[in-house]
């Protein structure tokens, strides 16, 4: 079965997103495609033979597209985000992940939900509508600490048509941002109706921000979730 | 073939005398859990050692700070390849709460507060190498760490040293705990790198 | 603190070296509360010697996954029985 092979993932391209996340964009010899919101697992192998392993989501629809965020103190994200320079291998397996996924070929609006570096795999799913020409409409709700940990912002600060965007800084916000900072409420998210649900963060935020929309009177069985770390690093 | 990954290192192995075979050295205390920290207020917790023939020994909470207890400094090895040099705690050795019980069994099996289990033999339970511990580096144990007490068995892995401990059931016949039926090594002697059941 | 658990997600890749397709859409019942619902949608316990998934609604373990370097252990008793999509003919 190809989506259980470890195959060899050659570094091509970096991408600062800010100053401590970056895209890592791999070339995948046999690479089978896959679906917007599924995830790889890579594997690190030291020259002394040490292995590490994590998961990461993939940023978009076509090709391998890594965002990392990194961890001070972490074991993979510092060399991932630092160390690593194109030519330098990996070794990457998947896709893999078929739940929490979107598939360009409906026009059920999207509600989309990201804390932090969960808006990775939601930024896939951005990318396939776009790639698509999907006309769905989207909403994406993006909750970040401060402007500088804000990823993708050429496309978020002026997403497509169809797209709307609302970033809900938590501490601090840009001068001029009309919401003030703080933590995400039901306000941020509503009112908005029937749609499919995707809310991607950390373990407390994807809790918070899936009872607020069930608050919202939003059907649990449409709301798909997908927590990160502690695994993460 | 394998592909390396130039530039990786990982994390800081080997290199100390004190660290079993495929240990890495860490100075922060990660918190391991195969499911939710139970909430145990110390006016309802009860540690009871059930024999083999039915007889139960019970302490409450006030009963057991009213034990003698120690403060051993220990190095504990975690399966998942972290181990933690010099740490201290304080609790009550097993010998002092096995003092009155009388068995014949070999074997015991160590429950939790929300269902955990791990099994040892007997004798690794007693003569100074396990404790009922309920303070770490000098402070109440955390919940995250097994609070309010956890059994401290620092010659295995660290798996063995259950957090929440509840009770400990005595039996003649050896009787395979969580991870012991899961694939992990049914002894774990961290120094002989018995990690799985194949080990 | 005591919400340290991922999603069922996070089973989709070391069950794919296990099953031909993936098990995290396929959908089970909780042998201990009877609710039913996808793999995905399971907590996983993850910083543990192993992975356990625990059903969102009782909290009993539905599905323990052990891999050592040459060998997996899986217990799925927790589960009654899982539905697996395998697409049409």
């Amino acid at each position: 079965m190809p989506m259980t092979k470890w195959r060899v993932a050659r570094l091509v391209k970096v991408r600062d997103e800010n100053p401590t996340a970056r895209t890592l964009v791999f070339d995948v010899p046999g690479w089978p495609g896959h679906v917007a919101g599924q995830h790889v697992d890579v594997r690190l192998t030291a020259e002394d033979g040490y292995t590490a392993r994590r998961s990461y989501s993939l940023a978009a629809p076509e090709g391998v597209e890594l965002t990392v965020q990194r961890v001070e103190d972490g074991e993979v994200s510092p060399y991932l985000t630092q160390d690593m320079e194109p030519g330098d291998e990996l070794e990457l397996r998947g896709p893999v992940g078929g739940w929490f996924v979107w598939r360009p070929d409906g026009t059920t609006p999207v509600l989309l939900v990201a804390g932090g570096a969960g808006i990775v795999p939601l930024m896939a799913m951005i990318r396939a509508r776009r790639a698509a020409g999907s006309g769905a409409p989207f909403r994406l709700v993006y909750a970040l600490r401060s402007p500088g940990q804000l990823y993708y912002a050429d496309e978020l600060l002026s997403p497509d048509p169809g797209v709307a965007v609302t970033l809900a800084y938590t501490r601090s916000a840009p001068e001029g941002h009309a919401r003030p900072p703080g933590r995400l409420t039901a306000a941020d998210l509503g009112p908005y109706g029937e749609a499919d649900c995707y809310v991607c963060g950390p373990t407390g935020f994807v809790e918070a921000a899936a009872t607020l929309l069930v608050e919202l009177g939003h059907d649990p069985a449409r709301i798909k979730t997908e927590r990160f770390g502690p695994t993460g690093e | 073939m394998t592909t390396f990954t130039r530039g990786f290192r990982g994390r800081r192995r080997g290199g100390d005398d004190r660290l079993p075979p495929g240990q890495y050295l860490t100075e922060d205390f990660p918190v391991l859990s195969a499911g939710p920290t139970p909430d145990v207020p110390p006016d309802r917790w009860e540690f009871a050692i059930h024999t083999e023939t039915g007889q139960a020994h019970r302490w409450t909470w006030q009963e057991l700070m009213a034990l003698p207890y120690e403060t051993p400094t220990v190095d504990i090895h975690c399966v998942t390849t972290w181990s933690k040099l010099d740490t201290t705690w304080q609790g009550v050795s097993l010998d002092v709460l096995f003092e009155d019980v009388e068995t014949a069994a070999e074997y015991a099996l160590v429950h939790s507060y929300g269902g955990y289990t791990t099994n040892l033999p007997l004798e690794d339970l007693l003569d100074g190498k396990a404790w009922i511990a309920y303070r770490y580096e000098g402070e109440e144990l955390a919940p995250v760490h097994g609070g309010p007490a956890r059994l401290l068995v620092p010659h295995l892995y660290f798996w063995k040293s259950a957090k929440w401990v509840r009770g400990i059931r005595l039996l003649t016949e050896d009787w395979p705990g969580f991870w012991e039926t899961a694939g992990y090594h049914n002894y774990g002697d961290p120094w002989r790198e018995q990690r799985y059941a194949d080990d | 603190m005591s919400a340290d658990y991922l999603d069922g997600n996070a089973l989709a890749g070391p069950l794919a070296e296990i099953f031909a397709t993936d098990v995290s859409a396929a959908v089970g019942r909780c042998a201990s509360c009877g609710l039913t619902g996808p793999v995905a949608s399971l907590r996983v316990y993850s910083r543990a010697p192993g992975l356990v998934a625990r059903c969102p609604g009782c909290e009993e373990v539905v599905l323990r996954l052990v891999r050592s370097p040459d060998a997996a252990w899986l217990d799925l008793r927790g589960a009654v029985c899982l539905r697996i999509p395998l697409g049409g003919p």
